[in-house]
């Protein structure tokens, strides 16, 4: 096991607020990369815009900090271009399935072998706490003063729809089972999606860490993800939020293996 | 000499009838007889239907623009005639179905569909056409036996000989019609690639070491698309069909920035979703190469005609200031070589650089000679521990490094950033790195793409152009030749060098030719070197100029 200290960066200013659920996927994505001991030059972070998307700011491996929306399509395109690398596409929730609706979807359809950690805050953090596609319906924010009136969006339940080859859900407060299913989702080939509950402690007052604790449960060690039927039923259900690995599809091609190698160095 | 003798003719027809077809086998048998071809089409934006037509000029030198004159008119539906009626003259003979020509003065009624039915189907009317058109040039025989096996080898043996019959019976038909028809072959030319707009740039680009496209599909930029596709497994070029324009462009700078040189072709409208990832290739200095087949807008505009309406798109295009590089090839020649520099150049500068054309560029046809390997120039850098993607250096260009390539970890940063990548907004680290940003134009500069002057070097008047236009231009004021009158056309449109202004002020009278409405270039040249550009020859009506038409408006001018 490498130690975390090699992904450290150096004095850097932490832009985050105290309590915030970022800090807590920053040690666990730190702690997942040291158990599998990656080198950091061997990991790239692609992310988008938002608070969530600084992440890799604090985490030394490679960094390609683009624009609002749009990690999937880069993220892509370094896998293609260098399979070798170990490609993490990691944003918020405004940033991965509002503006970057599209692209999540197809990037599903396309199956790089890439893995998509999404912190689901539900809620824009940086712009000051405007509604995100997952902000629950009737919750009031700094701009729908009046509550959400229309659905949230249920990435997961898309995601099986859309035969996704890896989806999980975890809640950053459960470290153990958020370290394990990031080194599955290295581990594995193709696109794996985690969407990461995690409250944002100004900005959204109903998902708190409490509310997350209430609303969650850890599916059993038995559950079989590669049943894809009962993977959409609990998909469906937003009463109780099932963690952990929910649909698994080994079967599905990646996207890389039809596009030609090129010539690096 | 300035008088050439080109034999022109139009085959128009609708949608869907096959005049592309006639098209391909036909300035291919004239190629191969020893003819210079040109060929340039006009389509309407409909799978059937409607009228389209095709030029294909026949001359014993080179001709490489779209002339107005129709020699010979060949007309496969009903209403081809009224939309060519401008171009008819009391010269142009008329071949068609009876009733499609028999008001016309010069007509020979011809029923295609009847010599292709004694053949025992309707499916050959298009090569009995291709056959009356090789017996009117008096092509080779065993020529049009090559270029039809090549053409239908994959469908068998009997498809051949079907075709052949159908030709040969049009060949003959052809010959009796004693058209005057009087160009010199030239063997050399055999020798020539019969290659268009959209297959130069694609060549271009494999040339300069693409090995990466993204696109969605647009007209007039999917041929470019298409063309790298189909060379996906010979070149090692990676295909990416991207759902939208704003994935199509951060996959490019995403392959760019692991170490892939990267395209994306696109026309007016997609080029505007992609925007603000040219301001992204502009911050974090991963390049991207962009090929920009103009069409005329605004919106969805005319999807299947020409303008050179973009200039200003891509001049601005992108929030915030920062440099890049704009081409804008004149001929096939230089739309090959102008998208192989334009991977060297952005590798070098870290750049967007663009590659601008139109429809009418992208779609002319011609015999070229020949188009010489481009040398590969890559600037890529082994990282160490330390590496520092921003490095404040004198010429602003940072040692670029790849992820995994090297010891260090590479950080881009659209935020603003430090030398090593880290956001930022320490005021003074800010203007630091806008500075070195922007020294980077001074490296362009130094290796611009100058302007080339064509005619009378002690010229009085002026005439200056870009892109496809030039070429157009190029002919006219060769055949009008007239003394004290030049042009000066610009592959590189922008960063413009400083000898611009030496050009213009030695002139008595400079006049602007452009297919827009505004006047773009001149509107540039007067924003960077304050002289007055107001003289201007625009056209807008989503169609080239010809070199009539531009002849005429040069008399004019003087
Ligand atoms: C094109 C564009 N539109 C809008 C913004 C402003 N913006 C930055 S982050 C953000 C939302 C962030 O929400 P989320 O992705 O959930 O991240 P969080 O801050 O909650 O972690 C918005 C709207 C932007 N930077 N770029
Ligand atoms: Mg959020």
């Amino acid at each position: 096991m490498f130690s975390v200290k090699i992904y450290d960066i150096s004095n850097s200013d932490i832009a985050w607020c105290p309590g915030c659920g970022n800090f807590g996927i920053l040690n666990e994505l730190k702690t997942a990369f040291s158990e599998l001991e990656l080198s950091p030059n061997q990991v790239v972070i692609v992310s988008g815009i938002g608070q969530a998307a600084k992440m890799p700011q604090y985490v030394n491996v490679n960094m390609f900090n683009g624009l609002h929306g749009r990690t999937l399509p880069v993220a892509t395109a370094i896998k293609l271009v260098n399979p070798s690398l170990i490609v993490i596409a990691e944003s918020g929730d405004g940033c991965t399935y509002g503006e970057g609706g599209n692209h999540f979807i197809h990037t599903i359809r396309k199956n790089p072998n890439i893995v998509n950690i999404v912190h689901d805050n539900m809620i824009y953090g940086l712009t000051k706490g405007q509604a995100s596609p997952t902000t629950p319906k009737g919750v009031k924010t700094t701009l729908q003063f009046d509550g959400v009136f229309v659905d949230p969006f249920n990435p997961i339940a898309v995601a099986v729809a859309l035969n996704a080859s890896f989806v999980a859900r975890t809640f950053m407060g459960y470290t153990d089972l958020t370290i394990e299913l990031i080194k599955k989702a290295i581990k594995h080939r193709g696109y794996s999606l985690i969407d990461i509950l995690q409250p944002c402690v100004t900005f959204n007052k109903y998902n708190t860490y409490q509310w997350y604790k209430e609303n969650t449960y850890i599916l059993p060690e038995d559950y079989d993800p590669t049943d894809r039927k009962t993977a959409f039923e609990i998909a469906m259900d937003t009463e109780k939020l099932a963690l952990g690995l929910i649909y698994l599809n080994e079967s599905k091609e990646v996207y890389e293996d039809f596009q030609p190698r090129i010539e690096l160095f | 000499m300035k008088d050439k003798k080109i034999f022109s003719i139009v085959l128009s027809g609708a949608a869907g009838q096959g005049i592309q077809t006639v098209e391909n086998l036909f300035t291919q048998i004239a190629k191969e007889s020893g003819y210079n071809v040109y060929a340039t089409k006009e389509y309407m934006s409909r799978v059937r239907g409607g009228n389209n037509s095709t030029e294909i000029l026949i001359s014993s030198k080179p001709v490489r623009s779209f002339r107005k004159k129709i020699d010979l008119l060949v007309v496969l539906n009903n209403n081809a005639i009224e939309r060519l009626r401008d171009r008819i003259s009391d010269n142009t003979i008329i071949i068609g179905e009876k009733n499609f020509v028999s008001k016309e003065k010069n007509s020979i009624p011809i029923s295609l569909l009847e010599i292709s039915n004694s053949l025992g189907s309707s499916i050959y009317a298009n090569a009995v056409a291709v056959g009356i058109l090789s017996g009117i040039i008096n092509a080779e025989k065993t020529v049009i036996d090559e270029v039809i096996y090549e053409y239908f080898k994959e469908k068998g043996e009997e498809v051949i000989d079907n075709n052949l019959k159908a030709i040969i019976k049009g060949y003959e038909i052809g010959k009796q019609l004693n058209i005057n028809f009087q160009i010199e072959k030239n063997g050399y030319v055999k020798k020539h690639m019969l290659l268009n707009g959209s297959q130069a740039v694609a060549k271009g680009a494999i040339s300069g070491g693409c090995n990466f496209i993204s696109s969605y599909p647009m007209s007039p930029a999917t041929a470019v698309f298409t063309e790298l596709a189909k060379a996906s497994k010979k070149y090692n070029i990676i295909v990416d069909q991207a759902e939208d324009e704003i994935a199509a462009a951060n996959m490019a700078i995403g392959a760019w920035y692991a170490g892939a040189r990267a395209i994306v072709s696109t026309s007016g409208g997609g080029f505007a979703l992609m925007e603000e990832a040219i301001s992204l290739s502009g911050m974090i200095e991963t390049p991207i190469v962009v090929h920009l087949g103009q069409r005329p807008g605004p919106a969805t505009g005319l999807p299947t005609r020409t303008e050179q309406g973009d200039l200003d798109l891509v001049l601005y295009a992108g929030h915030g200031t920062f440099p890049r590089i704009i081409f804008a090839p004149a001929s096939l020649e230089e739309a090959y070589y102008l998208s192989a520099k334009a991977f060297n150049f952005a590798d070098k500068f870290q750049v967007p650089v663009f590659v601008l054309t139109d429809q009418y560029l992208l779609d002319s046809f011609y015999n070229v000679e020949y188009l010489p390997q481009i040398q590969v120039e890559r600037y890529i850098i082994k990282t160490t521990k330390d590496y520092k993607r921003y490095e404040i250096t004198e010429s602003g260009i940072s040692p670029r490094g790849i992820p995994g390539y090297g010891e260090g970890v590479v950080r881009v940063d659209s935020d603003e950033h430090d030398e090593f990548g880290h956001i930022t907004e320490n005021p003074k680290v800010r203007v630091d790195m806008v500075n070195k940003r922007m020294r980077k134009l001074n490296e362009i500069l130094k290796e611009v793409i100058q302007p080339v002057l064509f005619g009378d070097e002690n010229y009085e008047y002026l005439f200056i152009s870009w892109g496809s236009t030039s070429q157009i231009l190029k002919e006219a004021i060769e055949e009008l030749d007239i003394e004290k009158v030049a042009m000066i056309h610009f592959p590189q449109v922008y960063p413009l060098p400083k000898e611009t202004e030496n050009y213009l002020s030695k002139a008595k009278k400079v006049v602007f030719v452009e297919q827009n409405v505004n006047g773009q270039f001149a509107n540039l040249i007067r924003r960077e070197f304050g002289i007055d550009t107001s003289n201007r020859i625009l056209k807008y009506d989503g169609f080239p100029f010809s070199v009539e038409n531009l002849k005429e408006k040069i008399k004019e001018a003087l």
